[in-house]
């Protein structure tokens, strides 16, 4: 068997962080291999190595038989590597050709590329406008023109840092068709992912990686699910299950909710009406980009809204401000962690004080007692496992994971009798978001109701007993599920009729 | 009006817009790279003391232009060093850099404020420069103005027509993103900035050899800023630059020729026209564009940026 690369013993350290301890990783030719592994445990690492953007300590890699060792991405794109980034690689202000040209060595503006990136979309099925500006563009569209980008470059090897966390189940599958004809046409892919059920569809095998060490390499469709997941984390899943359903009154409803969006770009809500009852865990799924941050901020009060729309406890409470919704015992937590769920530039304990209403009792008469804020902060990491040296630490110095995890603490602490919470599990990987589905599930069994709005079909699917579509700012009536519900959501989720 | 007094305002209006020119055609390039360098006064006025003085000791004025250039691009290459490499914030840094510029020339021209310079001539090319009226006003300028309008052009043809010029727009909208397909952000920058203290070198050199034939103490009297609000006026696009120094320009000139028709307004009244002009622009432009994303904003503007990797 042929391997496209290899790589051998490769360790990276930072001060005494070992993030790549001696691991190896071999692909095979026409491939889809999978790279799993949690947040931190050296993937990107691994990753920055392979695509030339950092250089490893020791250890080596072979490219087609040849030694390779890249010091710049140039040089890894020069070799037939492309890459399809998470975050951070396109340029909204510019259009979808400009976009494509800034990605590729030696070429000029002058050059016409527009047929060239027609073709490529008709042959791999990605639908694109080439004159089109990004910033306009769906998140999926967006994906689409990264992947022309790389193939553009005629790849050996493409590789993908976590491509489906964004899609809608009809885009991942689109995805997936346009993967299998690339590996069949001799391009090898490196697949970055958490999920678990994507890696056993597509990839052939799967290399395992765990504090920056190898765990594995193995063939994913040997393995059950939650067997990958146990080598990813190193120990036994929780079972998620609620253990008593107890669905008491209703306690908070939506109206006949129409709102206008601001923003050029923003999504009207239109008639939004939806009921939710104490010990209850309400899902609204949907893609992103068809109401949801609208909604969210009339939910937590950044924008007010009309009489009647919105009550929690027969309590008209539209034009109330988020403080006042907190001490009615309605808590939130935002989709965006820093900077508007935390102050990036500031501490946990900071951040912990920042959501309480005065009578908390971390001020007396308007001065803060740091000592009581400490120990609320210290309660949250304890018992939600937040990883940090201390509540000094500030926000953005944490990983996404942990700052969530922190997060989710700080408002479940409360025990509050609502929580809206968007996004619970972005970008925390399968532990962590474990332990944070654990929590929402023993918050609800205590009786309080839990509103999720996610982009994550399967978590909505394992936590809510009650689904919602929201689709270009209209919201679905509750989807029943004996029925061939999955089916039905997917088509309102593209804005389908069902 | 007749018709060289029409001129003889044209004129008047070049010379008073090409200054502008200059610093905000430099200070485009470098926002478009996502720099913001608040430093354009204090770059303008070394240009100009440095303009003066080659000028005053040579006679000759290609070395006295060369020598603001090369001064404007000195004291810039301080900004550039200290926010590139040193990550200072570059409001602040800005800041300072004026306020350096406009202490270390009244410093070092102190011995220069009695004397006076030869002026560097309008051209006059035979028979095209003396066809009426169209003569005076199209082939008869200083040949700086000239050089002003190539370079907008130049910056225009740089942006968005070459890759670099693709590379610097793409820096200046999401450093991260540009940072990780591998272009080198500070080197762009750091460019960047030197070619915006060159032309703001250039811009104040206009004053002292253009304009008027002697060194003064804070003789660019606040026109940096005006270019920096120009930048912000032409919403980043390099053509719309000369629109709004022409507009400024010609409030300058307005105000010497009212003086001149004997309008009874105060001359102080007249003076604060082109900055209150400046101030009504910026806040007209914000209405218009209210609840619109302007796409020629760039994203990372004083933005520091950190390298991960």
């Amino acid at each position: 068997m042929n391997y496209q690369l290899e790589v051998s013993n490769v360790t990276k350290s930072y001060g005494d962080l070992k993030a790549n301890d001696n691991v190896s990783l071999n692909i095979k030719d026409s491939s889809i291999h999978a790279l799993l592994g949690e947040n931190g445990a050296g993937k990107s690492t691994l990753v920055k190595i392979i695509y030339g953007s950092l250089m490893p300590d020791s250890g080596e890699m072979k490219w087609g038989g040849n030694s390779y060792s890249p010091k710049n991405p140039f040089e890894a794109r020069e070799n037939g590597i492309a890459m399809v980034f998470q975050h951070f690689s396109l340029f909204e202000s510019l259009t979808v050709e400009e976009n494509i040209i800034l990605g590729l060595d030696g070429v000029g503006l002058n050059q016409n590329f527009t047929d060239e990136i027609l073709k490529y979309s008709k042959q791999y099925g990605l639908d694109v406008n080439p004159q089109q500006v990004v910033g306009d563009l769906s998140v999926g569209a967006r994906q689409r023109v990264e992947i022309i980008r790389c193939l553009l470059q005629n790849p050996k090897l493409l590789i993908m840092d976590e491509p489906t966390s964004v899609l809608t189940p009809q885009e991942v599958s689109d995805l997936f068709v346009t993967l299998k004809k690339l590996a069949n046409d001799g391009c090898s892919i490196l697949y970055i992912s958490h999920k678990l059920e994507e890696v056993r569809e597509i990839c052939s095998e799967a290399t395992i990686l765990r504090g920056g060490q190898l765990v594995q390499s193995c063939v994913p469709q040997d393995h059950s699910q939650k067997e990958l997941a146990e080598m990813m984390i190193g120990k036994k899943l929780t079972e998620l299950a609620r253990s008593k359903i107890n669905i008491g009154s209703e306690i908070f409803s939506i109206n006949n909710l129409s709102e206008k969006s601001d923003d050029l770009y923003g999504v009207d809500l239109e008639n939004i009406n939806l009921t939710i009852r104490q010990g209850s865990i309400v899902g609204i799924a949907g893609v992103a980009g068809n109401g949801q941050d609208e909604l969210m901020e009339l939910l937590i009060g950044e924008k007010s809204s009309s009489d009647g729309v919105l009550k929690f406890n027969d309590r008209d409470i539209g034009s109330l401000g988020s403080h006042e919704r907190r001490q009615l015992s309605m808590f939130f937590i935002p989709e965006e962690r820093l900077g508007h769920g935390a102050v990036p530039d500031m501490s946990l304990d900071e951040n912990m004080l920042l959501s309480r209403p005065e009578s908390s009792g971390m001020t007396s008469n308007g001065v803060i007692d740091w000592i009581s804020v400490a120990s609320y902060s210290e309660k949250v990491i304890n018992e939600y496992n937040v990883q940090t040296p201390s509540s000094k630490m500030l926000a953005k110095s944490l990983s996404g994971g942990n700052l969530q995890k922190f997060m989710v603490g700080r408002e479940l602490i409360r025990n509050p009798e609502l929580l809206i919470v968007s996004q619970p599990t972005w970008g925390v990987d399968a532990g962590s978001a474990n332990n944070i589905h654990q929590s929402l599930i023993s918050l609800a069994d205590a009786g309080s109701a839990i509103l999720i709005i996610s982009q994550d079909l399967d978590e909505i699917l394992s936590l809510c007993e009650q689904i919602h579509v929201l689709s270009e700012g209209r919201l679905s009536d509750s989807v029943d599920m004996k029925n061939n519900g999955l089916e039905k959501i997917s088509q309102l989720m593209v804005g389908g009729e069902s | 009006m007749n018709e060289s007094l029409f001129i003889n305002i044209i004129i008047g209006i070049s010379i008073a817009s090409t200054p502008l020119i200059f610093a905000a055609i430099g200070e485009l390039l470098v926002e478009r790279s996502g720099v913001l360098n608040l430093g354009v006064e204090g770059m303008m006025i070394v240009g100009a003391l440095l303009g003066f003085v080659v000028q005053f000791h040579t006679g000759n004025p290609f070395l006295a232009v060369f020598a603001a250039l090369l001064g404007g691009m000195a004291i810039s290459s301080i900004f550039a060093f200290l926010t590139q490499f040193l990550l200072t914030n570059q409001v602040a840094t800005g800041l300072a850099l004026t306020l350096f510029g406009l202490g270390f020339s009244a410093f070092a021209g102190r011995g220069y404020t009695e004397e006076t310079i030869v002026l560097i001539k309008a051209i006059h090319i035979p028979v095209l420069s003396d066809i009426p009226f169209i003569g005076p006003l199209v082939f008869s300028m200083n040949p700086l103005v000239y050089l002003a309008f190539f370079m907008v052009y130049l910056v225009w043809w740089f942006l968005f027509k070459t890759k670099q010029g693709l590379i610097l727009r793409s820096i200046g909208d999401n450093h991260d993103a540009a940072h990780a397909i591998g272009h080198n952000v500070v080197r762009y920058r750091f460019m960047a900035i030197l070619f915006g203290g060159a032309m703001a070198g250039v811009g104040g050199a206009f004053l002292s050899l253009v304009q008027v034939p002697i060194w003064g103490e804070d003789m660019t009297a606040g026109r940096g800023w005006i270019a920096l609000g120009l930048v912000v006026f032409a919403s980043w696009l390099p053509f719309r630059i000369i629109l709004g120094a022409i507009l400024f320009g010609g409030i300058t000139v307005l105000q010497l020729h009212a003086q001149g028709f004997d309008i009874r307004i105060s001359a102080q009244y007249l003076s604060m026209l082109p900055y209150l002009a400046t101030i009504l622009i910026l806040v007209s432009l914000r209405i218009r564009l209210k609840n619109k994303t302007n796409r020629t904003v760039p994203n990372c503007l004083g933005r520091i940026f950190h390298s991960t990797s």
